[in-house]
């Protein structure tokens, strides 16, 4: 005992740094045995299956642009097909790539608009990498209209629906109290569907991220980091409102991290925002990666979508007082990350970001769920069983039937 | 499918639409030059496959001649299966299945009623064979006599009929050993010699370079994409006779065609016949299908031959032929 806490006082710091360093160094050395020596000694030949990611198309006036990059073993480029016909190209930095190394490949091409497009990059060993456009489309760059045009769309299908859902708040307070829990309930429905939305829109994107980036986990990653982080908040926020003295908060619910009124409201707002971020990110980017649906009338289905996101963001504020000032706010807070999102889905569109700001959403929203449940668990009922009750669950229904049905009118 | 997300953005495609309207119709892939990325330098395997596409254009294997008691000529050839490496357009390399290390093979070429003698050797990794369109015994077939590796095999026949006809590898599955490289144009001369022509050889074909057996990635006449256009547009004498002995050696494709610009030619199928059947400038041959063309350009300048199928054109079959007093 003594000679340990001796050691430990001696503070012999150059074991600790040893105690660190050696299981890396042991890893170090058997991945260089491995490598060197250990492959061919266990004869696992190399079994080289080719991959390269178009990983972006970029469509230019008078010019096709492909991003590629090797995710499999070293190789090269050889051809370029567009529409199954060999044309003239260029590449940089050059046409042999490592593992991971990335070229630009530039192809004029009198590419018309509308019109969908096969792009083939034959590899030095014979093999085709394709990837297709359905409706080719001139890339945004970034110039003052593009950011208006980006901007505007942001705002048309991000923060006008949801400062028009804010306008049922009138409506809300005119109900019976007794509805309050069919209300947050019917919140609870709206978040979920878009929750799980969220996560749809992530698996769709995991199709075409190469797997090397192990996108899954990136979504994993937002979503809980998202879920936690805001847990923290809500605690803080939960805390701080009952030192000042809220009568309805009683001990219990501080403990579990509840919050009420305004607090639950941003919350709820910080979680539909994340998601319309992601959102965002999906049509800017729908729009560079040519798969834009044709027709002006799924952007109203869009607006009306969305409207009930700010339903969701009213239910905490129905009773105690809610300046308009604050309703702005949170209209902002829910619906403007929409425009943040459309900019860079446009302009600087990247698959595995929008994996883990979709993550981010999903995860703030279940947040948002959570903390919503718990505010309605009654003395010592399990949350499960709180959301059996009649109100609560014909709410949560309705909630999902009502984004579902809305979701129809821009089902591509 | 379009994704819920994807969007609002229908409306910018109104303005698309609007600037597309603006750009004229795409241009032909041949008129500006299509045939890949230029390389200034090439790289030895592209050395090879020009070189090769260059001599298999005119160079004839007319045998080692030995004449025979009684008078009747034998011919001697020597001819091995190589599995190699092969370039099939610009920076694209195809692991091809070889008579003597290349696509196609030689062009074997005798005299009607010669004796013909071939030793064939197989030095690749597994059993082939040759088999020769024409007259021959059964055991002189190369469907049930399959040559293993490291292996000979003589081939033992008297050439017959004159035409132009093929030799091509018989192992199963036969797609394969024939999409693979393994063929070659057989040519036997009438015993009366047709007129005097300068004359090139054209062997049409596929490679499956990514080897599904599905679909060909490229077309090539002579075992290289673009070659006479890009590498080597084909010189010819203003007026004089041409004859080209067009070959089909297509897999995977029903059919593959001959295009030629700004002249018509004699067409005398699989070259049985001194008489001509068809006086155009487009003919079409199925798979193994062979015929013999005829004409003379009446204008000096560069015209282009290709397949009629500019699918196939744009995926290799494309040339040019140099017009020059």
């Amino acid at each position: 005992m003594s000679r340990e806490s001796g050691g430990r006082a001696g503070g012999s710091s150059l074991r600790i740094v040893a105690a660190a360093l050696a299981p890396l160094l042991l890893v170090a050395a058997m991945t260089w045995w491995f490598l060197a020596a250990g492959v061919s000694w266990l004869r696992l030949g190399t079994a080289p299956i080719e991959k390269l990611a178009i990983e972006r198309v970029v469509f230019r006036p008078q010019e096709i642009v492909l991003n590629v990059r090797n995710e499999g073993p070293a190789m090269s480029v050889g051809q370029i097909l567009v529409n199954e016909a060999m044309w003239d190209f260029s590449i940089t930095p050059a046409r042999d790539l490592d593992r991971l190394e990335s070229a630009v490949i530039s192809i004029p091409f009198d590419w018309l608009e509308a019109e969908p497009y096969r792009l083939t990059v034959v590899s030095g060993t014979g093999i085709r990498h394709t990837r297709e456009v359905d409706v080719a489309m001139l890339t945004p760059t970034v110039d003052p209209r593009s950011l208006i045009v980006f901007g505007l769309l942001g705002v048309f299908v991000g923060v006008i629906p949801v400062l028009l859902g804010l306008l049922w708040l009138p409506f809300l307070r005119a109900l019976p109290r007794a509805w309050m829990d069919f209300w947050i309930a019917l919140t609870m429905g709206l978040l979920l569907f878009l929750g799980i939305d969220t996560l749809k829109e992530a698996l769709e994107i995991l199709e075409r991220v190469p797997s090397f980036l192990n996108g899954a986990m990136l979504t994993a990653l937002g979503a809980v980091g998202a879920f936690l982080a805001l847990t923290g908040v809500g605690r803080a926020m939960g805390g701080g409102s009952s030192r000042r003295g809220g009568a309805e908060s009683t001990g219990s619910k501080v403990a579990r991290g509840a919050v009420s009124g305004m607090g639950l409201a941003t919350l709820i707002a910080i979680g539909i925002g994340l998601h319309n971020l992601g959102e965002g990110l999906a049509i800017g980017a729908a729009y560079t990666l040519g798969e834009v649906a044709l027709g002006s009338f799924l952007i109203v289905g869009f607006t009306l979508h969305n409207t009930t996101e700010g339903l969701a963001i009213l239910s905490p504020l129905v009773e105690g007082k809610a300046p308009i000032r604050n309703l702005a706010l949170l209209g902002l807070i829910g619906g403007a990350p929409t425009i943040l999102g459309t900019w860079a889905g446009a302009f600087t569109y990247s698959d595995p970001l929008s994996l883990l700001f979709l993550g981010i959403g999903a995860g703030a929203i279940f947040q948002v769920v959570r903390v919503l449940a718990l505010a309605r668990v009654q003395g010592g009922e399990a949350v499960l069983d709180s959301l059996a009750r009649p109100r609560l669950l014909a709410g949560l229904l309705a909630g999902f039937v009502v984004m579902y049905a809305t979701s129809l009118l821009v089902a591509g | 499918m379009i994704s819920r997300r994807a969007l609002g953005i229908a409306i910018l495609g109104a303005a698309a639409l609007a600037a597309a309207a603006l750009l004229g119709p795409p241009r032909l892939t041949a008129e500006r030059g299509a045939a890949g990325a230029a390389a200034p330098e090439l790289t030895p395997l592209a050395q090879a496959a020009r070189d090769h596409a260059v001599q298999a254009l005119t160079e004839f294997d007319t045998g080692k001649m030995t004449r025979l008691p009684g008078g009747r000529i034998l011919r001697e050839y020597w001819i091995e299966a190589k599995h190699a490496e092969v370039e099939v357009a610009p920076n694209v390399r195809f692991p091809a299945w070889t008579f003597d290390g290349a696509v196609p093979g030689p062009t074997i070429r005798c005299t009607e009623g010669d004796s013909i003698r071939i030793y064939f050797t197989n030095r690749g990794t597994m059993p082939h064979s040759m088999h020769f369109h024409g007259f021959h015994r059964a055991n002189m077939d190369g469907v049930f006599e399959q040559v293993s590796p490291g292996q000979t095999f003589i081939y033992e026949f008297a050439a017959r009929p004159a035409g132009l006809h093929v030799y091509h590898c018989h192992t199963m599955p036969v797609k394969m050993h024939i999409a693979r490289g393994l063929f070659g144009a057989f040519l036997i001369d009438p015993k009366t010699p047709r007129p005097k022509a300068r004359e090139m050889v054209m062997v049409m074909n596929g490679f499956d370079t990514d080897l599904n057996g599905e679909d060909n990635e490229f077309y090539t006449v002579n075992g290289y994409a673009n070659v006479y256009f890009r590498d080597y547009p084909i010189p010819v004498k203003l007026g004089e006779l041409q004859r080209v002995y067009l070959v089909n050696m297509t897999e995977l494709d029903l059919v593959n065609s001959m295009h030629t610009h700004a002249t018509f030619f004699d067409v005398y199928p699989t070259g049985t016949s001194t008489r001509p059947s068809l006086y155009t400038d487009t003919i079409v041959l199925g798979q193994g299908e062979r015929a013999i063309l005829e004409f003379r350009y009446p204008y000096q300048g560069r015209y282009l031959f290709h397949a009629h199928q500019n699918e196939f054109a744009e995926l290799g079959w494309l040339g040019q032929f140099e017009v020059k007093p």
